[in-house]
């Protein structure tokens, strides 16, 4: 076929090469920003089934990476815009878009639909999640995960070699590790860590010999530095997994467990708290009954001087910053917040209406 | 003798470098987290992996290298 002459032109490719590209099948967990160029290429190398399953919707804020959208695709589910585009690309390859989210109730049964798994979610829930499904299920998981300027590549769980888990036992408990605030990642990054992962499922298919089994590779796009790290498996927590029901991780994670409460709403409320979380001298300035202000800067210093037998409604500019404080505040028992919606500008607003 | 550290993701952004060297006679490669956590108090609500010579290590193992690297886990995708 003329569409892929410069693979069979390759050695390590050829004719039957290309034919067990055809016969793979690939599932992309996140259309994100390492599932855009991980579909891409697998779309483009013909893949021959491809599952993309993503909950998630087309974000503006999603362009400046996620290269597979436009802006006609604001607001459309990913997995759905992401096959339009890919059929597209390559219309004789099987296009598979699950608009949900990967949990325990489906991963077992979809894994198994599939050959090679890739990680490209964007939280810890999920990679524990597919991490453990796919042991239950003896897929390989091509991993890959970023931060700002740094991205980390993996083969796990591949000719029975180590696992995610083998290197991370336990998702991270203190909120700090979890990508909360919204954290910037240059855009190009995911492009690298994310053509890599392409380019390691295609040596499993291929049967390339130097698949990044049981190795880390960490790269840095600032300074190009490379290092691999050496990852032994850890046999008795892959026994305990393989051993066990596929459970649910729970991370905390950003939005989920923060329940909002509009202004109006907060106000009919008797025995709350208004904690206002922005920073001293930051307008507008409230003038309330129980009103505190605790910048979130000092808030993890200052748990004490808050009431823990009130509800507490979180304030700040915008409704972010009051997230992670809830944040904080969960992780210390404070059991009892809710997230204002609207924020400070909203608050006072409605105190100016009901004093008219 | 002399150990290098490495540090990554958001350690390095909390430690404000990306290598240090630090000096360490003998002892397992918690010491060297002791002392490290001396120099970085921040660093103490991290959650990490420690390599040493490039091989994810327990912390009980005794230090026999020359570098020691911090490793974070990343959520990002």
């Amino acid at each position: 076929m003329e569409r892929y002459s410069r693979h069979i032109l390759l050695n390590e490719v050829g004719q039957k090469g290309q034919e067990k590209i055809s016969n793979a099948r690939v599932l992309v967990v996140g259309a994100g920003g390492l599932g855009c160029p991980v579909l891409q290429y697998l779309t483009a190398a013909g893949v021959g089934e491809l599952g993309i399953i993503d909950d998630d919707l087309v974000e503006e804020s999603n362009l400046q990476r996620q290269v597979l959208y436009g802006t006609s695709s604001l607001g459309l589910n990913k997995a759905k815009a992401a096959k339009k585009r890919l059929e597209d690309l390559n219309p004789s390859i099987g296009i598979h878009a699950y608009s949900e989210k990967l949990s325990i109730s489906n991963a077992i049964s979809l894994f198994e639909k599939y050959n090679i798994i890739v990680d490209g979610t964007d939280n810890f829930e999920t990679r524990y999640l597919i991490n453990d499904a796919a042991i239950l299920t003896k897929r390989p998981v091509v991993y890959g995960a970023i931060y700002k300027f740094e991205g980390q590549l993996s083969v796990f769980n591949y000719k029975d070699g180590p696992s995610y888990r083998c290197l991370f036992p336990e998702p991270p408990k203190n909120t700090e590790a979890i990508n909360c605030s919204q954290v910037g990642v240059l855009g190009v990054l995911p492009a690298i860590i994310g053509s890599m992962q392409a380019n390691e499922v295609l040596k499993i298919i291929l049967g390339i010999k130097g698949v990044l089994s049981g190795k880390l590779y960490c790269y840095d796009a600032k300074t190009s530095n490379v290092h691999h790290i050496k990852i032994t498996k850890n046999e008795l927590l892959i026994n305990e997994i393989k051993n066990r029901p596929l459970k649910k991780e729970v991370v905390f994670s950003c939005t989920a467990n923060i329940r909002e409460i509009t202004v109006e709403k907060a106000l009919k409320k008797s025995n709350v708290i208004f904690l206002d979380v922005r920073e001293m001298g930051e307008e507008p300035t409230l003038e309330m009954d129980n009103y505190q202000q605790i910048p979130l800067s000092t808030l993890s210093e200052n748990l004490n001087k808050i009431d823990a037998e009130v509800e507490i409604i979180v304030l700040c500019q915008s409704g972010e910053r009051s997230k992670n404080a809830i944040q904080i505040l969960i992780q210390n028992n404070f059991n009892n917040c809710h997230n204002l919606k609207g924020g400070a500008p909203a608050l006072l607003a409605q105190l100016k209406h009901n004093a008219v | 003798m002399n150990i290098n550290i490495k540090y990554f993701g958001v350690l390095a952004e909390k430690t404000a470098c990306q290598e240090e060297q630090i000096d360490f006679e003998s002892g397992k490669v918690s010491d060297v987290m002791k002392l490290i956590l001396e120099r970085h108090p921040n660093l103490k609500p991290e959650e990490f992996q420690v390599a040493q010579n490039k091989l994810i290590v327990n912390q009980e193992a005794s230090v026999d290298g020359t570098e020691i690297a911090l490793l974070p886990p990343f959520s990002g995708g």
